[in-house]
């Protein structure tokens, strides 16, 4: 048994060190506005269950006076705790201690912990909070961010890997949470950027704040780099455990089933999509119409909002949902709605989590911005990402379906398993009144009444051509449902989807265009 | 609510501010020399009348701790030029207009 002495001395170790950057320090991150890295972890996790890591760890280096410095902890907090009961790895930068640089022995924490939870399978959050790389330590600094990206890498499509922006994360360091699966900020707390204000002042003359230059609203709404977005630390923890709630801990796990409830009456399927394909509505809406208790978990919810994602459960089981959204933008794809749902197709895949497709869209988006940004290979990861994935794939067409964005949107043709239709759909190459424009140009041309022939040609091809029918009679499409049956078609796809087995050519990986 | 069309038909929507907010395309005019990257103008090789060959060194503008030559795109004259040595200048900020002869 060991002495009293020194079980007092581990404790006035301990204590030492549980201090952080001291008082001070602490005060000016209160005054912030911010949690300590200590008080996040505690938020974060279930009480009492953190075991921190490397509580004892010293930084190694020798020069510019840092011989003489010591940084508690060497400004990080590592270790294993439970969420909902389930095991999880943390780490939280301490801002405190020395600003939260990153320095060899640091970087040296976190890649233990990641590699834990890697080797363990379990989800890996990391709470970002730091000025950068630690100066003093020159090129050991940026191995350590090396160490870190590489194994964010490794560990991708194996466990969750989830980013908390809490405070400053800028220059390489925004790699790290770019990695990653899911990235949170909050409101005046968070900031992220490659280059900060200075530098753009000095070298450019703008005059941008770091809130305007990389802040959570940019990230949320314009940049797409960040995936849900909350005015407060409690708040965005609360937002973390909702999603962990939905994942499965590792790619060789299944999330732990939900209870099971009816949606919630509001939610009327059958009146939620008007007739009229050129009239605007919530697409969530429909979502909710057929979600277990009407939940949906909205992911990247300001950014591209012309394309709806997000988890919800059917009969208790996590789906991941995919729509267009005639709310925003006649929910056409475009480039960051590709991207945006690209990647999600990729990460249920990656996690085995079965996607529902809502298809309601006019094609892809006109313009000579987009044309020029690369909607191209951006709209060519969509059909990449379809194609690729082996979960069950179940797609209901809802209304419009037109031209490439049919063929996109989880279509037979990318080898959807279940692909259903409601009496509205319209599948075509192209919406009446162009397909109209086109076919019978002479005609129009012609007619004494252009205007009036125009109109009557486009009734014809409406009539002949936009309904399911035609792609049904082809066994393009499975079904063809009354929206409220939509909700017993799905649960009976995913039913009989549980076992799916498919066969891809053998490959190292294939070459997605990025 | 506003209009968005695609495929000859408009439909009722709300735009992003993304959208709403982008730049009109404009046609590149020839005989127009702008500053592809930020920086600073460290030189000037031309003056206003000189004769250039499309590929003659022009200026030299500093940016990225890079000394980049600028070459002319144009066969022609220097009509005009826009900025004096030592001026810090923002990508696509016209440096150089250049005549045909």
């Amino acid at each position: 048994m060991a002495s009293t002495k020194k079980i007092q001395e581990l404790k006035k170790r301990r204590e030492e060190i549980l201090r952080g950057g001291g008082e001070i320090a602490i005060q000016k991150q209160v005054a912030m506005g911010k949690m300590t890295a200590r008080e996040r972890i505690v938020k974060l996790l279930d009480e009492g269950s953190f075991n921190e890591y490397d509580l004892f760890v010293e930084h190694e280096a020798r020069d510019f006076g840092m011989d003489r410095k010591k940084l508690h902890g060497d400004g990080v907090i590592t270790g294993t705790g439970t969420i909902g009961g389930k095991p999880v790895c943390i780490f939280a930068q301490d801002f405190t201690v020395a600003g939260g640089s990153l320095g060899f022995m640091h970087a040296r924490k976190i890649t233990k912990i990641m590699d834990h939870s890697l080797k363990m399978r379990m989800p890996l959050i990391g709470i970002n909070d730091s000025g950068g790389a630690r100066i003093q330590e020159g090129v050991n600094s940026l191995a350590g961010y090396g160490e870190i990206f590489f194994r964010n890498t490794l560990a991708s499509g194996v466990i969750p890997q989830i980013s908390v922006i809490l405070g400053p994360c800028a220059g390489g360091a925004v790699y790290s949470p770019a990695l990653t699966d899911f990235v949170f900020v909050v409101e005046n707390i968070s900031k992220m950027f490659i280059t900060g204000p200075e530098v753009i002042k000095t070298v450019l003359g703008e005059d941008i704040t770091m809130e305007e230059l990389g802040g959570a609203r940019v990230h949320s709404e314009i940049t797409g780099n960040a995936h849900f977005f909350s005015e407060s630390e409690d708040e965005c923890f609360e937002q973390i455990k909702i999603l962990l709630s939905y994942l499965p801990w590792s790619n060789t796990d299944v999330p732990a089933r939900k209870e099971m409830k009816e949606p919630l009456k509001k939610y009327n399927i059958s009146k939620i999509v008007p007739a009229d394909p050129r009239a605007p509505y919530d697409v969530r809406n429909v979502i909710r119409a057929v979600t277990d208790g009407s939940n949906f978990f909205e992911i990247q919810k300001r950014w591209a909002a012309n394309l709806v994602i997000g988890f919800g459960t059917m009969n208790g089981r996590t789906v991941g949902f995919v729509a267009n959204q005639p709310y925003v933008l006649a929910g056409v794809l475009d480039v960051d709605s590709s991207d945006k749902a690209a990647r999600f197709i990729r990460y249920c895949d990656a996690f085995n989590i079965p996607i529902v497709t809502f298809v309601d869209l006019p094609g892809y988006l006109p313009g000579v911005d987009q044309e020029h940004a690369g909607v191209i290979r951006h709209g060519a990861k969509v059909l990449y990402a379809y194609s690729e994935a082996t979960i069950p794939k179940i797609t209901v067409i809802l209304r419009k379906a037109y031209g490439g964005g049919y063929i996109a949107m989880s279509s037979r043709h990318l080898r959807a398993d279940f692909v259903f239709a409601w009496p509205d759909a319209e599948v075509a190459v192209m919406g009446p009144e162009g397909a109209a424009n086109i076919i019978f140009r002479k005609e129009i041309a012609a007619a004494e009444d252009p205007e009036k022939m125009r109109r009557q040609k486009v009734q014809e091809y409406r009539e002949k051509f936009s309904n399911p029918y035609v792609a049904a009679a082809k066994g393009y499409i499975d079904s063809v449902i009354e929206p409220k049956e939509t909700r017993r078609a799905l649960l009976h796809a995913l039913e009989v989807s549980g076992e799916k087995r498919v066969g891809m050519p053998q490959k190292k990986h294939g070459v997605p265009p990025f | 609510m506003a209009e968005l069309e695609v495929g000859n038909t408009k439909y009722q929507t709300r735009l992003t501010g993304k959208f709403a907010n982008r730049k009109p395309w404009k046609r590149p005019e020839p005989g127009r020399l702008l500053a592809i990257i930020p920086g600073t103008i460290q030189k000037i090789m031309v003056r206003e009348g000189t004769k250039v060959e499309k590929g003659t060194p022009i200026l030299i503008l500093e940016a990225m701790k890079m000394r980049n030559e600028i070459l002319s795109p144009f066969s022609g004259m220097v009509k005009r030029i826009f900025v004096a040595e030592g001026d810090r200048v923002a990508k696509g900020q016209l440096l150089v207009e250049f005549k045909s002869l």
